[in-house]
C-alpha cells in the first residue's frame, strides 16, 4: 500500500503545494488502491461507479495550475469521493436505486461544482441505502459496502459507501449526506470523522432529497482538521437553494487548529442524559465515559442535561421523513427519466407508473411510501404530520434550553458497534433504533460531529463520540472535536485505522 | 344519455341560482415562478426548461419576487386582505404533465383572502366577493397523438412539452354569489370581464383567454327559490371566453333545474364546456377521492410581506374600475347607456387605446360596437380576439377622417385585416379602395354623366338642385364607389350653374 | 390506534401508483403496523399550545430577480427520457381528464 494513501487531506495538501508529489500520482493511487480492495466477492464495495480517467483529467488540470503557481485552493488536486445522491454533470447518479439506472444528470450539484472549482479530482460516486433510506447501506439496490474493520458487518449507513471509501484509504475525503445520521453513524461505526453542518449552511441543491427540511451535506473524512477543511469549501449561502443561510462558514479550520492544542478550559459540555442506559452496548458507554473524562482534564467544565423530549424524536422523525419522502420521490414515475417497465396488453400511463415504481424501488422505499402517504392523508394529517411537527418545536426548546447552560452537548454517535450483514435488513424498527441519537439534530438544525473514540473492548470495532453544537456554531464542533482527538490519538500513539483489507 | 333543459325563464320561477368563479391568469413575468426559464409563449418545444420545472431529481425552487409582487398587486386591487405571513404548499397528485407529481400552490394560507369586486349588470352593481387569490405553477401541455378527435379518450398515447411547466399562475377564487337571480349568466361573464380589465389595468397578464393565459372554472348550483341554502354544485372547467362563461351558466342552470325538477339528484362532479354545443359533459370519474395530501413545501421558506411593502404596492395600482369607468365617461362624452354598453362589451379598455391612438371617442366606439362586435359574434370569440389591435382602428379612422375611405370602404379595410393583407394604407393601395377625390378623373366622369342624362342636367340647371342626386349616383357608378360623393356634388353643380 | 389493514394499504399503494403484489401486501402490511405503533406514542404529546415546525431555520421572505437564466437545450432535457417524439417526451396514454 501506498504511503500517499495513509496520509490526511491536510498533509495531501501540503506536500503539492511543497511540490513533493503531483495530483496525478496521488488520485492514481487512490484510484489503485479502490481497484485493489473495493471489488469481488470480499471487496470493501464503497463505489457504485469510479471515473478513473475524469479523476486524472482533473488531476492533470490540477498540476498544471499548480505548476503555473494558481492553484484554486488549499485542496486543490486532493481527490474525493462522492455520494452518489448529489448530481454529478456528466456521471451517473443513482441514488442506489434501480430507478435511476444509467441516469446522466446535466447538471452538477452545487457543492459538486464547487469542489470542481477548487480542482479537487472527482474519483466516483459512493454507494448508500436506496434514495438513503436506512443505516447499513444494505438497501442499496447495487448490493452492501462492507465494512473495513470487519468485511462481515455493516458500514453504517445510509453513506456507508463514503465512510468506507475514507475508512479503508480508497480517498482521502469524501461527501457525504445526513437526514437523521447518515454521515454521523457511518463515520462512527468506521472509526472515521463525519460531520452534519448547521441545516441552511451547506446548499442542498442538487442533493437528490430525501426529507428536505432534514437534509444536510457535509464532510467525511479521517480527522477532524480534513472535515473542517472540506466544510469551509462547501459551506456558504447558494441562491439556488432557499433554505441557505447567508452567514458566511468560516473560522472552522482556525477552530480546529486551536482545538488541537488542547486546552478546553472554559468550555461547558453537557452529556446528555436520555442518550444512554439500556440498550446501549456496555463498549460503546465505556469508551464514550472515557472520552468525556478526558474533556474534563482538558478543562471543560462537565454537567448532565436532560432533554425530555428527545424521547419522541424518532416517532417524529420515522412520521416527518416519510411524508416528505413520498411526496419527493413521486417524481420517480417513468416518464421523463430512469427505469420504464411497460406491462403487457395496452397499459396506460398510470399502469407504466405503478410496473415502474413497483419493479424499480427497493422493500424499505415502498415501506417508507406508503408510511409517509398515510401520514398525509387527510384525517391523519393532524394526528401524525402535524403532531410530529409539534414535537420538533419541542426538541428545539430542549435545545435551547440546554444550550443556555453549556456550550456543546456530547451522547455516543450510536448504541452499537458496526453490526452483521444481515443482522437487522428485515427488522425496520431494529434498524431504525441505530438513529436514535443522531435524530434529533436533524430535526432542530443544529450542527453535529461523530469523533472516533477508540474501539468497544467486546468485539474490537470502531465507537463514536457526538458533539452537538447550537445553530451556526459549527465552529464548536471542531475546537472540542479536534480537542478530543488529539489527546486520543496521543493516548493511542497513533490514530486507529483497520487492519489491512482482507482479500 | 341526454340532458333535459328546462327553460331558463321557468329555472327561476322554482329556483336561485349560486354561481362560484375560480379564475386562473397567467402572469406576464419574464421568468417562471420558480426557476429562470423564459415564459415566451410559442417556443419551440422543451426549449425552456431547466432542472427545476422539468422536476430533476436534485433540483430546488426559488421564488420568483416579481410574481409575489404581482400577486399582492392583484390582491390589493380586489380589495384583499394581504397576509402577514403564508406559505406554499405541494398538492400531490400524480399526473404526466406534472414534472415533480405535485403541484406547488398555496392551500390555506393564500396571499391575499378576503375581498371584493364590484361589477355592473344593466345599470345595477352587484358585490362579487372574493375569497381568496393565491400563487400557485402551470403545469405542462399535453399533444394526444391517435384516436379520432385529437382528444384524450381513444388516443394511442401523448406528447408532452414542459415550456408551460413552472409559469407562475395566479387562482382567484369567489365566495357563492347569490341573489342574481334571471342575471346570473351576466353577472358571471360581467365579473370576469371586469376582473380582465383590472387585470390589463395592472400590467400583470395578457389575459388572453384564447392563449389560456386567462381560464375560468365555473361553479353552479341551484336551491329551492327562496330558501336560501346552496344546493349540490358542479365545476365547469376550462370556459375560455367571456361569452362561454355566459353560456355555461345558462347551460348548467338548465340542466340542473331538469335534474333537479326530474325527481333526480345534482351529481358534484367536474364538467367539460364544448364550445361548438353550448353544452357541458361529464368528466371521468376519479378513482381516488380527491386526497391531494398537502403538506407545507420544505424547500421554500415563509412568506412575510412587511406592511410597507404592502402599501408601497398599493400606490401603485390603477385606479378603481368604477372611477376609472366614471372619468373615462366625462373624457369620452359618452351617454350612461353608450357606457354600459360598451363595458358590457369588455370594450373600454380597447376604446381607450384606440382614443389614445388618435381616434375620436365617439368613432372608436362605433367600430368596437359595430363592426368588431359582429365579427366576433360571427367568429364566437370576444373583442380581443378578432385579430384587430386598437392601433389599426384608430388607423382605419384617421383614413376615414382624410375622405380617403368612406365608411363602407373601411368595413372592406377591415375584411383586409381579418384576412391579414398589411396595414391598413396597405390594404386601401392594394385593393384599390381609395376615394377619387382626383378632379380630372371624376370631371370626365361627371361630364359624362350630364352629357349622358340631358333632362337631370337642364332641370339643375333650373334649380331643381334636389335632382342633383340623379347624376351623383351615376359618376358613382362610373367611379365604382371609389369617388367622395360631397367633391362629385360640388362639381355638377359648379358645371351647371 | 387505528391498525392499516391489508386493503387500506392497497390502497394507500395505489394513492402512491406502486404496484404492490399480494405477497408484497401480505408482507407489508404487518410490518407498517409495527412501525406506526412505534411512533403511535406522540399523539398527544404535544398540545393546540405548541405551534408546529416545518422549517428548522427562521427565514422568510426568500426571492429571486425576475431575470432569465440559460435554459438545458432541448437535447439535454430529452436526453434520458425513455421516449421522444417530436421533440417532446412520449408517454403512455393517460387515462382521466385535462386538467
Amino acid at each position: 500500500m501506498s504511503d500517499l494513501i495513509r496520509r490526511t487531506a491536510a498533509e495531501l495538501a501540503d506536500a503539492l503545494a511543497a511540490g513533493e508529489v503531483t495530483s496525478v500520482e496521488l488520485t492514481q493511487a487512490h484510484l489503485d488502491r479502490i481497484a485493489a480492495v473495493d471489488t469481488g466477492d470480499k471487496g470493501v464495495h464503497a463505489f457504485l461507479h469510479v471515473d478513473a480517467e475524469g479523476a486524472l483529467v482533473q488531476a492533470q488540470a490540477s498540476d498544471e495550475r499548480r505548476a503555473a503557481g494558481a492553484a484554486s485552493h488549499a485542496l486543490d488536486g486532493v481527490p474525493i469521493a462522492v455520494k452518489d445522491v448529489l448530481t454529478t454533470a456528466g456521471l451517473p447518479t443513482t441514488c442506489g436505486s434501480k430507478i435511476l439506472e444509467g441516469w446522466i444528470p446535466p447538471y452538477d450539484a452545487t457543492v459538486v461544482g464547487r469542489l470542481k472549482a477548487a480542482g479537487l479530482p472527482i474519483l466516483g460516486k459512493t454507494n448508500m441505502d436506496e434514495f438513503a433510506m436506512g443505516s447499513s447501506t444494505e438497501h442499496s439496490a447495487y448490493g452492501p459496502t462492507r465494512n473495513p474493520w470487519d468485511l462481515d458487518r455493516i458500514p453504517g449507513g445510509s453513506g456507508g459507501g463514503s465512510a468506507a471509501a475514507v475508512a479503508a484509504f480508497e480517498a482521502p475525503l469524501a461527501l457525504g449526506t445526513d437526514t437523521g445520521g447518515s454521515i454521523r453513524q457511518p463515520g462512527a461505526v468506521t472509526g472515521t470523522v463525519g460531520v452534519k453542518p448547521t441545516y441552511g449552511s451547506v446548499s442542498r441543491y442538487g442533493l437528490v432529497a430525501l426529507a428536505n427540511s432534514l437534509d444536510q451535506v457535509g464532510p467525511v473524512t479521517r480527522t477532524v482538521l480534513d472535515s473542517a477543511l472540506l466544510h469551509e469549501l462547501i459551506g456558504g449561502h447558494d441562491p439556488l437553494d432557499s433554505t441557505s443561510t447567508t452567514a458566511p462558514v468560516t473560522g472552522l479550520v482556525d477552530a480546529a487548529r486551536q482545538g488541537a492544542a488542547g486546552d478546553l478550559a472554559g468550555l461547558k459540555v453537557g452529556v446528555i442524559k436520555e442518550l444512554a442506559g439500556d440498550g446501549w452496548q456496555p463498549g460503546v458507554m465505556q469508551r464514550f465515559q472515557e472520552s468525556v473524562d478526558l474533556l474534563t482534564k482538558l478543562g471543560a467544565d462537565v454537567v448532565e442535561v436532560s432533554t425530555p423530549s428527545f424521547v419522541h424524536a424518532m416517532a417524529a422523525y420515522y412520521l416527518i421523513l416519510p411524508a416528505e419522502a413520498s411526496s419527493n420521490l413521486a417524481k420517480f414515475d417513468a416518464m421523463r427519466y430512469g427505469l420504464r417497465v411497460t406491462p403487457d396488453g395496452s397499459p396506460s400511463a398510470e399502469d407504466v407508473m405503478k410496473a415502474t415504481r413497483d419493479a424499480g424501488f427497493g422493500d424499505e422505499v415502498k415501506r417508507r411510501i406508503i408510511l409517509g402517504t398515510y401520514a398525509l392523508s387527510s384525517g391523519y394529517y393532524d394526528a401524525y404530520y402535524g403532531q410530529a411537527q409539534k414535537i420538533r418545536t419541542l426538541i428545539i426548546e430542549d435545545f435551547n434550553r440546554a444550550y443556555a447552560d453549556v456550550d456543546v452537548l456530547v451522547s455516543p454517535t450510536a448504541p452499537t458497534t458496526a453490526f452483521k450483514l444481515g443482522e437487522k435488513l428485515d427488522d425496520p424498527i431494529a434498524m431504525y433504533l441505530n438513529d436514535l441519537a443522531t435524530i434529533p439534530a436533524n430535526l432542530a438544525g443544529v450542527p453535529g460531529i461523530s469523533v472516533p473514540s477508540g474501539l468497544a473492548p467486546e468485539d474490537g470495532l470502531p465507537v463514536g463520540f457526538q458533539i452537538l453544537a447550537p445553530v451556526l456554531e459549527d465552529a464548536r464542533l471542531y475546537r472540542v472535536g479536534a480537542a478530543l482527538e488529539s489527546a486520543l490519538v496521543q493516548q493511542w500513539g497513533g490514530p486507529l485505522t483497520p487492519e489491512e483489507v482482507a482479500r | 344519455m341526454t340532458d333535459t333543459l328546462i327553460p331558463f325563464d321557468d329555472v327561476l320561477k322554482d329556483f336561485d341560482p349560486a354561481l362560484g368563479l375560480e379564475v386562473h391568469v397567467e402572469l406576464n413575468t419574464a421568468t417562471k415562478m420558480f426557476c429562470g426559464c423564459p415564459t415566451e409563449f410559442g417556443a419551440e418545444p422543451n426549449s425552456q426548461v431547466c432542472p427545476t420545472c422539468l422536476g430533476l431529481p436534485g433540483a430546488m425552487p426559488v421564488v420568483n419576487g416579481k410574481a409575489v409582487e404581482s400577486a399582492m398587486r392583484i390582491g390589493l386591487a380586489l380589495n384583499c386582505t394581504i397576509a402577514e405571513w403564508c406559505r406554499f404548499a405541494r398538492k400531490n397528485y400524480f399526473y404526466p404533465d406534472m414534472p415533480k407529481n405535485f403541484q406547488t400552490s398555496q392551500y390555506d394560507e393564500p396571499i391575499a383572502f378576503e375581498g371584493y369586486l364590484d361589477v355592473d349588470v344593466d345599470g345595477e352593481t352587484f358585490r362579487v366577493e372574493i375569497e381568496r387569490a393565491h400563487m400557485e405553477e402551470d403545469t405542462g401541455k399535453t399533444t394526444h397523438i391517435g384516436g379520432a378527435t385529437g382528444r384524450i379518450h381513444g388516443a394511442d398515447h401523448s406528447l408532452v412539452d414542459y415550456n408551460r411547466a413552472g409559469i407562475p399562475l395566479i387562482e382567484i377564487v369567489t365566495k357563492p354569489i347569490t341573489g342574481t337571480g334571471a342575471k346570473a349568466p351576466l353577472v358571471a361573464k360581467a365579473y370576469v370581464a371586469a376582473l380582465r380589465e383590472l387585470i390589463l389595468a395592472l400590467g400583470v397578464s395578457d389575459a388572453r383567454m384564447e392563449q389560456g393565459s386567462m381560464r375560468c372554472d365555473v361553479n353552479l348550483s341551484l336551491a329551492p327559490a327562496g330558501s336560501g341554502v346552496l344546493g349540490t354544485r358542479t365545476e365547469t372547467k376550462n370556459v375560455n371566453s367571456l361569452r362561454s362563461v355566459e353560456r355555461a351558466v345558462r347551460f348548467e342552470m338548465g340542466r340542473h333545474a331538469g335534474v333537479l325538477l326530474g325527481g333526480g339528484k345534482v351529481l358534484q362532479e367536474t364538467r367539460h364546456f364544448h364550445e361548438d354545443t353550448g353544452s357541458t359533459s361529464p368528466g371521468r370519474e376519479k378513482s381516488d377521492a380527491e386526497d391531494y395530501r398537502y403538506f407545507p413545501e420544505p424547500d421554500l421558506v415563509p412568506i412575510a410581506p412587511s406592511r410597507e411593502w404592502v402599501e408601497q404596492l398599493r400606490t401603485t395600482l390603477p385606479e378603481p374600475p368604477a372611477e376609472r369607468r366614471a372619468r373615462l365617461q366625462a373624457d369620452w362624452g359618452f351617454s350612461d347607456l353608450e357606457m354600459r354598453d360598451a363595458a358590457a362589451s369588455g370594450a373600454l379598455s380597447l376604446i381607450e387605446e384606440t382614443v389614445a391612438a388618435g381616434a375620436p371617442p365617439q368613432a372608436a366606439r362605433k367600430w368596437w360596437l359595430s363592426e368588431l362586435a359582429r365579427r366576433a359574434n360571427d367568429l364566437g370569440v370576444d373583442l380581443t380576439d378578432v385579430g384587430v389591435t386598437p392601433a389599426q382602428v384608430a388607423e382605419v379612422q384617421k383614413l376615414v377622417d382624410a375622405g380617403t375611405v368612406n365608411d363602407k370602404l373601411a368595413r372592406q379595410v377591415f375584411e383586409g385585416l381579418y384576412a391579414g393583407e398589411g396595414s391598413p394604407a396597405e390594404i386601401v393601395a392594394a385593393r384599390g379602395l381609395a376615394v377619387v377625390s382626383d378632379d380630372g378623373a371624376l370631371s370626365a366622369a361627371v361630364d359624362a354623366a350630364i352629357a349622358a342624362n340631358p333632362d337631370v342636367a337642364d332641370k339643375i340647371r333650373d334649380g331643381k338642385v334636389a335632382a342633383a342626386g340623379a347624376l351623383i349616383g351615376a359618376v358613382m357608378k362610373e367611379m365604382r364607389g371609389q369617388a367622395d360623393a360631397g367633391r362629385v356634388r360640388e362639381l355638377i353643380l359648379e358645371k351647371l350653374s | 390506534m387505528p391498525e392499516i389493514t391489508r386493503d387500506e394499504v392497497a390502497h394507500l399503494a395505489d394513492l402512491a401508483r406502486i404496484d404492490l403484489d399480494d405477497a408484497e401486501l401480505d408482507h407489508l402490511a404487518p410490518q407498517l403496523n409495527v412501525i406506526l405503533e412505534s411512533v403511535a406514542s406522540i399523539q398527544g404529546v404535544a398540545g393546540d399550545d405548541v405551534p408546529p415546525t416545518s422549517h428548522p431555520l427562521p427565514l422568510t421572505n426568500v426571492f429571486r430577480d425576475d431575470v432569465v437564466r440559460p435554459c438545458l437545450t432541448p437535447e439535454q432535457a430529452l436526453a434520458a427520457a425513455p421516449e421522444v417524439e417530436e421533440q417532446r417526451f412520449s408517454v403512455p396514454r393517460i387515462l382521466g381528464d385535462e386538467q
